[in-house]
């Protein structure tokens, strides 16, 4: 006899390497990007729907199929969320200390570098005319 | 930054001037500022001297082993004096444009 197609197998393997994909997506909001609820959101659908079809694999295998593949994609499932959490919970915080940062009060240092246009720009230039200058420090796109 | 420049009319109007700096040299900055649409400048500091000076760098975080900036934000008032700091612990989060208008406001009332 034929055995069922056990779909929330396949489901729930789509929706974690959703949960992945769409890291970059998310990152474009703050409200998703401080904390990345909305990927584990997705993670915790995915891992649930992979262990109801698990589940039925297992309890009813002459109904279900989906013992072995089931098995591999959950595990790689589980393997994503774990380099993901890692990530996000080790990697991402990492971050240096910086103690000798300007602090409040203090004077920045001054600096000249050239614009995206070849052009130098110092700090003086940029508080001429300002009333105050934000300085942004990134990790640059490369 | 893509909240900052959104933002950029709320700075311009309280006379902020906002500036990026990173190792990134200045071609690859012209082709991300056309590219994403940014209108405030993106300063290269190639060497991470500028970078070091105001202790952010993250050593070897970037390509090859690379020393880049970590993520920071200063705002200096017209006599180039912190005003305001953010140091991220998470690289992940950064300040929000809300986040330094409000110590904007903050500092405009305090009569600073």
């Amino acid at each position: 006899m034929k055995r069922k197609w056990n779909w929330p197998i396949w489901a729930g393997f789509v929706v974690v390497v959703a949960g992945l994909v769409s890291y970059g997506f998310f990152t474009r909001f703050p409200i998703t990007r401080d904390f990345p609820w909305a990927n584990l959101l997705l993670f915790g659908i995915g891992i649930v729907l992979l262990l109801v079809g698990l589940f039925r694999a297992f309890g009813r295998p002459q109904v279900y199929r989906g013992k072995i593949f089931g098995s591999i994609f959950t595990t790689i499932a589980v393997l994503v969320v774990a380099l993901f959490s890692y990530e996000m919970f080790y990697v991402l915080r990492q971050v240096p200390a910086s103690a000798g940062a300007p602090r409040v009060g203090q004077k920045a240092p001054d600096f000249l570098a050239l614009d995206q246009n070849g052009k130098p720009v110092g700090l003086g230039d940029l508080l001429s005319n300002s009333k105050g200058v934000l300085v942004i420090f990134y990790r640059g796109f490369w | 930054m893509r909240s900052f420049q959104q933002r950029l009319p709320d700075f311009e109007a309280r006379g902020i001037r906002v500036v990026g700096i990173s190792v990134d040299p200045p071609d690859v900055n012209q082709r991300h500022l056309q590219k994403l649409g940014y209108t405030f400048p993106l300063l290269s500091d190639p060497n991470a001297k500028i970078i070091r000076r105001y202790d952010v760098l993250h050593p070897a975080a970037g390509p090859k082993g690379a020393d880049i900036a970590r993520p920071a934000e200063f705002l200096l008032d017209s006599n180039g004096i912190v005003r305001w700091v953010n140091l991220t612990d998470n690289i992940a989060v950064r300040a929000r444009p809300d986040q330094v208008l409000e110590a904007l406001s903050q500092l405009s009332a305090a009569g600073q």
